[in-house]
């Protein structure tokens, strides 16, 4: 007797609500949620095809941001995570998240700094908070969530709770938006 | 194409065995940590496409794994001196084991070898009496995630409380 190969559609188990970063229509009727890393170069490659997904989708789509860094590849990406933890604390969580994914390869603390402060943000109090992890509790728990959800690298996205399983060009990501949204 | 036996399925007694492990060849087994969970994590080879890499996910999800008192064991036909340099540029701090010589024979025990020359991409939980409590067998491409072990040592601790009362 072999083995049946075996392959589960993985569901999103952790629902989206107020504690989550949303971005887009609280009414929208396609909600993406994305697990990402900033230091991870294929959510950075993801990065400026979600934005267009929403820009042409305006109306139907809203993006939400969960944090999975994996830490032991990616060493600057737990710090970048809680920083923008920090700045969402501010209400600046989306400015930080894109200041992140256009400067991926400036994560370390002193260019880190300067996107704090690029932001309009004061370095000094969140390297304070960054540094007695204030945020690590809230990274951990969108990272717990994750795995418990099938993310098994990042990015993933789910699209209505089902997780997509294909690649992240823009004409890919339209058309699973596109198979999900009412007409 | 699979073992041509299967993979091992829940119930059945866990083979015992010792291979040598990352970082320094020591022996390492399932026997040597009887009374707790332990996961096996057969996997194709050292060095695939990083990122989703699995192995590298397994270590950032460790944590989770040993709130349940679990050990992770990672497993390939790949060599110790292969294993330590893959372990070293992922920062994985949990045993790689070599299934190198003879080759692939724990993983053919487990029915986790594939006639191609590598492991199957298969997951096997051994509950802390030594008997397989759940096995899961991957296409090689596909990464599987943590979720499935996680549910599988949820339902072992559930168990244990159960048959304890």
């Amino acid at each position: 007797m072999t083995t049946p190969l075996q392959v589960t559609t993985a569901r999103l188990r952790v629902p989206v609500t107020d504690r989550d970063h949303v971005r887009g229509p609280a009414d929208a009727p396609v909600t993406v949620v994305e697990y990402g890393d900033f230091q991870c170069r294929f959510c950075g490659a993801a990065y400026p095809n979600l934005a267009e997904v929403r820009r042409q989708r305006a109306d139907v789509v809203r993006l939400v941001y969960r944090h999975f860094p994996i830490t032991n590849v990616h060493p600057h990406a737990e710090n970048a995570a809680e920083t923008a933890e920090a700045a969402g604390a501010r209400g600046r969580f989306w400015e930080m998240h894109d200041w992140l994914y256009e400067h991926q390869d400036q994560l370390d603390p002193v260019h880190l700094s300067l996107g704090v402060e690029q932001i309009g943000l004061s370095p000094d109090e969140i390297d304070a908070e960054v540094g007695r992890q204030a945020y690590a509790d809230r990274v951990r728990q969108d990272f717990v969530g994750g795995i418990r959800s099938g993310v098994n690298g990042t990015p993933t996205l789910f699209v209505n709770d089902i997780r997509h399983d294909g690649g992240y060009d823009l004409a890919e990501l339209l058309a699973v938006v596109d198979a999900v949204a009412p007409t | 194409m699979s073992d041509p036996n299967g993979l091992i399925t829940p119930g059945q007694t866990a083979p015992g065995f010792t291979l040598p492990a990352s970082p320094d060849a020591r022996e390492v087994g399932p026997g040597q940590f009887r009374g707790r969970p332990v996961v096996l994590a057969f996997y194709p080879a050292d060095w695939t496409p990083v990122c989703s890499d699995q192995m590298a996910l397994y270590q950032a999800a460790l944590p989770e794994l040993e709130r349940y008192d679990a050990v992770l064991l990672g497993i390939s036909v790949d060599s110790v001196d292969s294993h330590r340099a893959f372990a070293q540029s992922r920062g994985i701090r949990f045993p790689l084991l070599a299934d190198f010589e003879p080759k692939g024979e724990v993983s053919r025990r487990y029915g986790a070898y594939a006639p191609r020359g590598q492991s199957d991409r298969a997951l096997v939980v051994i509950d802390p009496d030594g008997r397989v409590a759940w096995s899961h067998l991957s296409p090689p491409e596909v990464n599987p995630g943590v979720d499935g072990i996680l549910d599988a040592l949820e339902q072992l601790g559930t168990d244990r409380r159960v048959s304890a009362r």
